[in-house]
């Protein structure tokens, strides 16, 4: 073991070994997003165009599922009902004032963390089953909520909702993103930016706690840890990150139906996010685009979009017992192994 | 350094721990007992895992330990060590005693952590992540997880569990000079004598959730009443079992 302990001040004048910021999977990833921005909206059509929209959003409201579980390892049971409630604040803004985009995107961010962090907040020092509970019943009030009120089409009064004497107003986009291939742009780097902001707490000091606390809450309480607050959190900064996602989604198709918010679309969203991956941010983008990508699919062969449900089970099955780690696992592993080889 | 006062347990029927009151000072506490004595509850209550239906724990300065929640309490300076490590597999060994050290209040964390580092021995494996080192530096993690910073108290859950003979005595000679170099009292669980007896300077001996005992280490083991509820018959004083 030891021999003689040095001392602070020895220690504190020993040079420091420097690192480079960020790996080599940060650079990898953004030039994957440059060039899906350049190339997706030139290579397909409207309706794939479209899709591909709806999985960069998806892919944040993913990321954001993965990063309350795979860091934290709480099961957020309520995240489509919280990107529909960042969509209903967005439509509200965007189609009742003149809010810039950026500000209407901020402050649906914003409610949508307050709210998640209300709805959390009576479960967050238990965790586990609880809070996941919790988070689906607040997923099913939502959804009750979405379809007694409806989403805001530029009406007036608190609701925005517009009687059928009026035509609906669409929700705006911003002027950067005006065109659909320019939104596609537009959101794109929302998302990467969310995506970096995920990636760096990962490596951070809340990071480094949010790890310990999913191992053993006791240990991380012993290590001088807030498991509370570090939840409140992580609540807050996902609540954040899906009330983005509900904005830009908003924008995306220019309204919003009650019947996308469903608390079985959050149960939905949560398997899929296992099936991709909930401990990587490649997870997130492989749960975006089976959540978007696939229906699109079925769409365009003729299938019944139904059976989905029972290919994601399916894959839920197989994740657990082959992949726990999800497709991105399975893809970190063979890359590791063909890294190996080569 | 802190006084247990009057601290009750209780667990639906069992009384855990009965009316303890102990005094632990800079030093090395030995807290012994058989299995179900009520030792590692003291532990939980000490560091607020379990809250005692009656007590006081009161530090130097008159904080009352037990109005403060867990995390709180080791932000003062009160750690511990578990009985089982628990690990997170793709943290370094670095990373571990990071994290403890980032939530301790006023002092230099890249400091601390190397210190730690260096008297656990854990400097040549501290970029290597967690889930590759051996049940050695496991052990020997989770005490750095107690002694990074600057702590008061420091207590350790049968810090030796696992650790073969040669470890166990590698071990001992580092909790010994846990006071002197962190000036903390420091309370130690183990069911090994020989650690007990080569480390400790003052034991507490717990039997039904009741202190049996309490003093100078030889003082302790001499007593009648301890050796028939724990130590047995063929114990020898100044000789480990």
């Amino acid at each position: 073991m030891s021999g003689e302990a040095p001392t602070l001040a020895a220690v504190a004048a020993a040079p420091r070994r420097r690192r480079l910021p960020g790996g080599a999977a940060v650079w990898v990833a953004g030039l994957a997003t440059a060039l899906a921005a350049v190339a997706i909206p030139s290579l397909v059509s409207a309706f794939w165009l479209s899709a591909c929209t709806a999985a960069a959003i998806y892919s944040l409201v993913a990321a954001s599922a993965g990063l309350l579980y795979g860091r934290l390892g709480i099961v957020s049971l309520y995240q489509v009902a919280l990107l529909g409630i960042g969509g209903w604040v967005a439509l509200r803004l965007g189609t009742g004032t003149d809010v810039p985009f950026a500000w209407l995107m901020l402050a649906a961010g914003a409610c949508t963390a307050v709210i998640a962090v209300l709805t959390g907040l009576p479960a967050l020092r238990f965790g586990g089953l609880q809070l996941a509970l919790i988070t689906l019943m607040t997923a099913g009030a939502a959804e009750v909520l979405f379809l007694t009120v409806g989403f805001p089409n530029g009406g007036s009064g608190f609701l925005g909702i517009a009687d059928s004497s009026h035509h609906p107003v669409p929700m705006r986009r911003p002027s950067l993103g005006d065109t659909n291939p320019a939104f596609f742009r537009y959101a794109l780097v929302v998302v990467a930016i969310l995506f970096l902001v995920y990636w760096l707490q990962g490596r951070s000091r809340s990071g480094r706690a949010w790890a310990t606390i999913r191992e053993s809450a006791e240990v991380a309480r012993a290590s001088g840890i807030d498991v509370v607050r570090n939840r409140l959190f992580a609540l807050a900064l996902t609540g954040f990150g899906t009330g983005i996602a509900g904005a830009l989604l908003a924008a995306s198709i220019r309204s919003l139906l009650p019947g996308s918010f469903s608390a079985a679309q959050s149960a939905i969203l949560f398997v899929v996010v296992l099936v991709g991956g909930a401990y990587s941010l490649l997870g997130a983008v492989i749960a975006g685009a089976l959540a978007q990508l696939l229906p699109s699919l079925f769409q365009e062969l003729g299938l019944d979009g139904n059976l989905l449900t029972i290919l994601f089970g399916v894959g839920l099955l197989v994740t657990f017992v082959a992949a726990p780690r999800g497709v991105a696992g399975q893809l970190k592993e063979l890359a590791e192994r063909f890294g190996r080889s080569g | 350094m802190i006084a247990v006062e009057g601290v009750s347990v209780r667990f639906g029927g069992v009384h855990a721990l009965d009316d303890v009151s102990l005094r632990l000072g800079v030093g090395v506490t030995g807290l012994i007992g058989p299995n179900g004595a009520g030792k590692t509850t003291l532990l939980n209550v000490l560091s607020g895992f379990v809250r005692p239906l009656a007590g006081r724990v009161l530090a130097d300065d008159g904080t009352d330990l037990l109005r403060m929640a867990p995390h709180r309490r080791a932000r003062w300076g009160l750690r511990r060590s578990f009985q089982q490590e628990r690990i997170v597999p793709r943290l370094s060994v670095r990373d571990h005693l990071r994290v403890t050290a980032e939530h301790m209040p006023d002092h230099d964390v890249a400091a601390s952590v190397e210190i730690a580092l260096e008297r656990t021995g854990l400097a040549a494996v501290a970029e290597r992540p967690a889930a590759t080192i051996d049940q050695r530096q496991r052990r020997l993690l989770e005490l750095g997880r107690a002694i990074v910073g600057r702590p008061r108290v420091i207590l350790l859950d049968e810090p030796g569990a696992g650790l073969d003979p040669g470890e166990t005595a590698e071990l001992l000679e580092l909790i010994k000079g846990l006071p002197a170099e962190s000036g903390a009292a420091v309370v130690v669980i183990d069911h090994d004598m020989t650690l007990v007896r080569g480390c400790c300077t003052e034991l507490a001996v717990l039997d039904f959730g009741r202190l049996l005992a309490s003093g100078p280490l030889e003082q302790v083991f001499a007593d009648p009443e301890v050796r028939a509820a724990y130590l047995g018959s063929s114990f020898e004083a100044g000789r480990a079992l």
